[in-house]
């Protein structure tokens, strides 16, 4: 055996290495295309909020019936955008795995899929309870934080980067507890802003020498 | 001191050096994970598994899931140790050269 074979081996078993305790094919793009649907999402959301308080300004009195009709549109638009998000977001990370020659469902996937539901399930319940409880402003900062922790704790099996950026949500989501009836903002900073940036960040890094197929 | 007598014989097979790399950062890895990682047959993945086995560098947890049967693998200290070597003697011989 040569140096050069001896580097191929050590090249090799370093793939090895990363390929099996990794998720490698989560695509930037997918990123990206979450920003977008966050920053629609919340832009149909300020429009609503907006003639809302435009109507109660019009009426000069608070109505119940304006206030349920509200927040039922905004939940209804939120599971929308949630599920847009993911379909998305998979047909992106499939297309990458599919390029690369990789399984989009094995073991580091199902990993990442664990890690990454077990905080974010808890905060599901978490925010229902806040919502229960009508305690509406805190639900902005709520969803930051968790699922910033959901972010930092699947980033061990997958690309590093996710870690920073469930750092970044986390901070965003602390922020925003100081600066409450706020959240629309943090929201489509930390939902649409940050995902658009990290996603560009890592479609650079990882795919942007890849060639096209199909 | 020779630098080729460092080198483990048992990791010159390419699958056999491919699996204690997958179990070096996995705590525990199924058969067919395995098969999907280093993309073998399921023949020739197996008789490599028997020869790390007897050779004490790494376990077989035999279990089912279901009625199937789900057999996993981990790596023991003496594989860590022989695998950390055989890292340490390929660098070594890079070194030397360069």
């Amino acid at each position: 055996m040569n140096e050069q074979q001896h580097l191929e081996t050590l090249s090799d078993i370093k793939r090895i290495m990363e390929r099996s305790s990794r998720f490698i094919s989560l695509s930037g793009l997918s990123g990206v295309w979450a920003g977008i649907c966050g920053l629609a999402g919340a832009t149909v959301a300020y429009l609503w909020i907006h003639s809302y308080y435009l109507a109660w300004d019009t009426r000069g009195s608070y109505y119940d019936s304006d206030y349920a009709a509200l927040r039922f549109k905004l939940i209804a638009l939120a599971v929308v955008v949630l599920a847009i998000t993911l379909a998305g977001g998979a047909y992106f990370t499939w297309r990458k795995a599919r390029r690369n020659n990789l399984p989009i469902w094995d073991a580091t996937s199902r990993k990442v899929a664990v890690n990454l539901c077990l905080p974010l399930v808890t905060g599901g319940f978490f925010i229902l309870g806040l919502m229960y409880n009508n305690h509406e402003p805190l639900i902005a900062p709520s969803c930051l934080v968790f699922y910033g922790l959901a972010l930092v704790n699947a980033s061990k099996y997958t690309l590093t980067d996710i870690r920073y950026l469930g750092i970044t949500e986390i901070i965003l989501g602390i922020l925003n507890i100081f600066f409450l009836r706020r959240g629309l903002y943090f929201w489509a900073l930390g939902f649409g802003v940050l995902h658009i940036i990290y996603g560009l960040v890592m479609w650079w890094k990882y795919e942007r020498g890849m060639k096209i197929e199909g | 001191m020779n630098p080729i007598g460092n080198l483990n014989k048992l990791f010159d097979s390419r699958i056999r050096l491919g699996v204690m790399s997958v179990l070096m950062v996995n705590e525990e890895v199924s058969f067919n994970d395995l098969k999907q990682v280093l993309e073998v047959t399921d023949g020739n993945l197996a008789s490599h598994l028997t020869t790390l086995e007897e050779n004490g560098y790494l376990k077989v947890h035999k279990g089912f899931i279901g009625r199937k049967t789900n057999t996993t693998y981990s790596i023991t200290k003496a594989g860590e140790k022989a695998f950390k070597g055989h890292l340490a003697a390929l660098e070594n011989m890079i070194r030397s050269i360069e």
